[in-house]
């Protein structure tokens, strides 16, 4: 709690992030060098899929950040609702559209994979299906934190969203396998292939560590960005 | 509860008073249903087997058209503050919008949509899953569209965003109300989709009033 209480000040967030955000960055682009190398080059095509097994590396791991980014804007929205911490609103403002990103990743990789090995681009598998669906949330809640005259209105009403679409993304994502073992039993999805190997799960865990820290300093950034907006929206009210 | 009760003969009320304003969301509900016939072909089999997701769907923006006004008359009148003045939980207050708003739009839907089915060739007993799954799934349509009607007040272009935010928490609802009709007309019964309906139901009265009434003290500030 003593750090949540730390970073309260925006001020004091703002000299802290940008003391870390060299180092993250330099981190980033290493470990993005090291995973592509690994992801690109190094790892065995799939005896099943061929070369196209390598957009897993950057499929897989969105999907885990778009997940983990909602989970993130649930916790900064419960923390904006109950304490009314004044960074946990602009660091939702940042990272909101960046989970929405790692989400449109995740589905425009999966289309370009799905292509060559189902044949088609899309099909209304659950767990496709349930991406999109996040995806929506999302795109709910950015509009919803902008589409207020005045911005903590948008704040507090998107983070109530937030919590709500947080209790309700297991029952949709339940619904939705549901709805999908009632359509289509014999799913065109069932890849079936071995447990991941060695080969395969390394680059994979460096790809997720470099996208990770990626989504960090980008969600950062953007944070440093929202208080600077606001700092000028108040000058332009006292001025 | 006087209060409750009190707040839904009003609203109840001041939309019978005004019959045209639900007229409209039927007449809504039966031109879009129509539409689908013309847009597909006359093929009866075709039909039959897409009029559960047609009609739940149909239902599903029937009963968003009107959410917009939920809440927003009450705020710009005035009535809003004096609700969260008044010395009873605003939690009820939106309840008891909501339950006026199912009264007037999600109960008139659910039995108009028999009708409708009878023209896509849906047999007698996907009719009564039909009217059965929407008289029980309609209740959770209101309430998430109320929640999504008392976090848009006051916001610029709210009709669309509405939709936006209220459609995909939805989506639970419709599956298993659509699913119960289609599993009906397939042989099975459709008691664990009702089942799961109203399991649904509960979650979002046991849930959206709380989350109503602070998006409703929020635009109240």
């Amino acid at each position: 709690m003593a750090d949540l209480h730390f970073l309260a000040n925006p001020a004091r967030f703002r000299r802290f992030s940008q003391r870390v955000t060299g180092s993250l960055a330099f981190a980033t682009v290493l470990a993005l060098a090291v995973g592509l190398y690994l992801a690109l080059i190094a790892a065995p095509p799939d005896y099943q899929q061929g070369e196209t097994v390598r957009i897993m590396f950057v499929h897989v791991p969105s999907a885990w950040l778009a997940m983990a980014g909602y989970g993130l804007l649930a916790v900064l929205s419960g923390s904006l609702l109950v304490w009314r911490h004044p960074l946990a609103a602009l660091m939702a403002r940042g990272a909101a559209p960046v989970g929405a990103t790692f989400a449109a990743v995740c589905l425009i990789t999966g289309a370009l994979w799905g292509r060559p090995m189902w044949g088609t681009y899309w099909v209304w598998d659950a767990r496709l299906t349930s991406m999109l669906l996040l995806f929506f949330l999302y795109l709910g809640h950015i509009a919803l934190s902008n589409a207020y005259d005045h911005a903590e209105r948008g704040d507090r009403a998107a983070a109530l969203l937030a919590l709500i679409g947080a209790i309700n993304l297991p029952v949709i994502k339940f619904s939705v396998d549901w709805w999908n073992t009632l359509h289509q039993p014999a799913s065109v999805m069932k890849l079936g292939g071995p447990a991941i190997h060695p080969t395969i799960l390394v680059p994979l865990l460096w790809m997720a560590g470099a996208l990770s820290l990626l989504f960090v300093i980008l969600v950062l950034l953007r944070t440093e960005t929202e208080i600077d907006r606001r700092r000028l929206e108040a000058a332009d009210a006292t001025a | 509860m006087t209060g409750f009760g009190a707040l839904l003969a009003r609203d109840v009320r001041l939309v019978l008073r005004r019959p045209g304003d639900v007229a409209v969301v039927l007449a809504f509900f039966v031109v879009a249903t129509a539409l689908f016939p013309l847009g597909i072909g006359p093929e009866t089999n075709l039909l039959a087997r897409i009029a559960p997701g047609v009609l739940w769907c149909a239902a599903l923006f029937a009963s968003m058209l009107s959410l917009d006004r939920l809440f927003a008359s009450d705020y710009e009148d005035g009535s809003l503050d004096l609700l969260l003045l008044a010395p009873w939980p605003l939690e009820l207050a939106a309840l008891a919008k909501c339950a006026a708003h199912w009264i007037v739009t999600g109960l008139p839907l659910a039995l108009l949509a028999p009708l409708l089915g009878l023209t896509f060739g849906l047999d007698p007993l996907a009719l009564a899953a039909l009217t059965a799954t929407l008289l029980v799934g309609t209740p959770t349509l209101s309430l998430i569209g109320g929640l999504a009607a008392a976090l848009t007040l006051g916001a610029r272009k709210s009709g669309a965003l509405l939709a936006l935010l209220a459609l995909p928490l939805c989506v639970p609802t419709l599956i298993f109300g659509a699913g119960a009709v289609e599993a009906t007309v397939s042989g099975q019964g459709f008691g664990v989709h009702l089942a799961v309906l109203a399991a649904l139901a509960l979650m979002a009265l046991a849930t959206t009033p709380w989350a109503m009434a602070a998006a409703l003290r929020q635009a109240g500030e």
